[in-house]
């Protein structure tokens, strides 16, 4: 990873959204803290996947490195230049090379328009004219997804789950991005579709290096997409590695009951890794946790815990640009975590 | 499966279920067949529209009767349930068979409380009275998990999180302790360590009850954790069949192949692409003829004679082991060899 000239720069990005309640005149009440205090960077052509499960707040960091959210606080700059509070004619050069693939290939696309009027959208709105016309590029961009070029004038009804994710991401393709932001791209299909999509995403990368910032639940689909990967829990960043660091030698307890959390398709006896069981839910970001966020529900958590929140730093033993969020990082010859009573996470 | 002379607890033969639509008749389930025992899961596979769900809501006798027309026979303990009248199924349901579906904050009523709903299933089996009803309750979402459950009762629906929604659904699926249990899809909409959470509470259970489950998913790994059997449906059709360890070492069917090719891994190279299945699922309106994964299937053009498009290929099952395929046993081991080669490289 080179830090010298990344694509995309955040340093201590929040987002917090109030809550209003309150009778008889509304006011703000409180705020949830979906996203508090990120620092990361994409390198250019690089993918950055964004794990972490309902609520941590990673399809609102992917809404706000879009800015279709306007941050609360910290920075986000694109080549340099800040972004953060840009203004709509300030934004327009830059939206045209950060574009998004979202999750729902059904709800992303307007039912009324064709194929060819959905993705050339993007080249009219920008007054783009590529030569031969949007018709023409239309039909290279469809043939690039694996479509027929011949469906230019079919409804979004008339394509399957995975063909519509296909229009989606060559919608993307329209403004040729340097950076496309990918909202779960490929959990709303099944199995074999989404290898289907993932090769395609993957081969897009390679081939156009583009940069990806990669937002999935799934750590299977991740690792196997993103170079680089950040785990993220109640809206701040626990670990972040490059791929092989992060699943091979992961530091952070979170990390490591996540990763034992998945079921591998192995019909071994023996787990490949050790079972850890967190018990309880994540706790609400109207209200979260002092210190480190995670001590609720995690089994090392000690005092210093609940009072210092534990900054991200490369702690001992870490690769280079390996960086972890806990005051007491696992080891590999940690004793594996014993199951935690239940009144624990009451 | 494990012995044949005595009567399995649950027995479908040739189920064969078929909707009326506007569009023409969908074949949703077309010849299913499969045994389940007291106190083992049976994993079903497949992809949307395999036909999984339909065959559990069958069971169950949850089909729209006038507009489906069923075929074949499901004993349950000897019972027959096709030809059951609405009020017998109504004694079987929640008491001796029960369900859990994907998504619990639709399947949960939420104007009334939590204990509530759980009660209602047990004073109907039981004839309990209301007091008697919420001390169960209690004592299911105490099983289940549930932190302070006795104020936990009281709560609605939307003060529950995902995963205590799902639990207090499963609260209510065994309070009567049935003795078949159907999880459709019950962790699909759960995050990784709610879902590890849920699947050793639903193993815990059926050690202590013996309770038979069915589980559907489209997760081959949430299979390789929880279930005993396997059987992989493709387009309304059993493809193969075995326990777990058969099934997940050495797949017999293309499409089993193809499934565990599309799943990415936690371990093991990283830059190897994925083998995805080519096309997409059928449409049961007009399914493909022969079999019916013949035009995603890459080795279909090796059979002789274009079988594969023109018949439809038989379920050779012995001892509970097979698949559904004109592959010869010689070119299946040797195309297997192929597959696995690019699985381990």
């Amino acid at each position: 990873m080179s830090n010298t000239n990344p694509l995309l720069d955040v340093t201590g990005l929040t987002k917090h959204f109030p809550v209003m309640g309150g009778f008889p005149f509304k006011r703000k009440i409180g705020a949830v803290q979906a996203v508090d205090g990120l620092d990361f960077q994409v390198a250019e052509g690089e993918s950055l996947g964004l794990v972490g499960e309902s609520g941590c707040g990673k399809s609102t960091t992917g809404r706000l490195i879009t800015r279709l959210l306007e941050p609360t606080g910290g920075s986000i700059k694109y080549r340099g230049q800040d972004i953060t509070h840009a203004g709509r004619k300030q934004l327009a050069p830059v939206r045209s090379e950060i574009q998004m693939i979202f999750q729902d290939p059904y709800a992303s696309l307007n039912p009324r328009q064709t194929v060819g009027k959905i993705i050339s959208g993007p080249m009219e709105i920008n007054g783009i004219n590529p030569p031969g016309g949007h018709e023409k590029r239309v039909r290279e961009l469809l043939e690039t997804v694996g479509l027929n070029p011949e469906h230019y004038n079919r409804f979004p009804h008339e394509f399957s789950g995975g063909q519509r994710q296909r229009i989606g991401v060559a919608r993307a393709l329209a403004l040729e991005p340097k950076l496309i932001v990918a909202d779960e791209p490929v959990s709303a299909l099944d199995v074999s579709i989404q290898a289907q999509v993932v090769n395609l995403l993957q081969e897009l990368q390679q081939d156009l290096g583009i940069a990806f910032v990669f937002i999935a639940h799934d750590l299977a689909v991740v690792r196997h997409f993103s170079q680089r990967v950040a785990v993220m829990y109640l809206g701040k960043i626990v670990e972040i590695a490059d791929r092989e660091d992060l699943y091979d030698n992961p530091r952070h307890p979170y990390t490591r009951a996540l990763l034992s959390a998945v079921p591998e398709a192995t019909a071994d006896d023996i787990p490949a890794r050790e079972r850890i069981r967190l018990t309880g839910d994540v706790p609400s970001p109207l209200n979260p946790p002092s210190g480190c966020r995670f001590r609720t529900r995690c089994w090392k958590a000690t005092e210093k815990c609940a009072t210092e929140a534990p900054p991200l730093v490369q702690v001992a033993g870490n690769k280079e640009g390996h960086l972890t969020a806990c005051h007491y990082p696992e080891t590999h010859d940690t004793v594996p975590a014993p199951r935690l009573s239940k009144d624990v996470a009451a | 499966m494990t012995s044949t002379d005595q009567q399995p607890f649950l027995s479908v033969r040739d189920l064969k279920v078929h909707f009326s639509t506007e569009d023409g008749v969908v074949k949703a389930v077309d010849g299913l067949s499969f045994d389940l025992a007291k106190g083992k899961t049976l994993g079903i596979v497949g992809e949307s529209g395999s036909g999984k769900s339909v065959t559990n809501l069958t069971i169950l006798g949850l089909h729209d009767r006038d507009r489906t027309s069923i075929d074949g026979e499901i004993l349950l303990d000897g019972k027959e349930l096709l030809t059951a009248s609405e009020r017998e199924l109504e004694q079987l349901r929640g008491n001796k068979m029960s369900m859990i579906f994907q998504d619990a904050l639709a399947s949960l009523s939420p104007y009334h409380t939590i204990g509530k709903q759980i009660g209602e299933t047990y004073r109907k089996h039981t004839g309990a009275s209301k007091k008697e009803a919420r001390e169960r309750a209690i004592e299911m979402l105490r099983r289940v998990g549930i932190p302070q459950p006795d104020v936990r009762v009281d709560d609605y629906p939307h003060q529950f999180s995902g995963g205590m929604r799902q639990r207090a659904m499963i609260a209510m699926a065994l309070v009567c302790d049935p003795e078949l249990l159907i999880a459709d899809e019950p962790t699909t909409a759960l995050d990784v360590t709610v879902q590890a959470q849920i699947m050793d509470l639903l193993k815990d259970l059926q050690q202590e009850f013996g309770t038979a489950i069915i589980f559907i998913t489209h997760d081959l790994g949430v299979i390789a954790d929880i279930a005993d059997d396997v059987l992989v449906m493709y387009g309304g059709r059993c493809v193969e069949r075995g326990t777990k360890k058969e099934v997940l070492r050495a797949p017999q069917h293309p499409y089993t192949w193809g499934l565990l090719g599309s799943m990415p891994s936690l371990e093991g190279p990283v830059d190897v692409p994925l083998s995805p299945i080519p096309g997409s699922p059928p449409s049961l309106l007009n399914p493909p003829s022969g079999c019916r994964f013949h035009p995603r299937c890459t080795f279909a053009e090796k059979v002789q004679g274009g079988l594969c498009s023109t018949e439809q290929p038989l379920l050779d099952i012995t001892d509970g082991r097979g698949s559904a395929c004109h592959l010869t046993d010689d070119q299946r081991r040797e195309f297997f060899a192929d597959y696995a080669a690019t699985r381990s490289h």
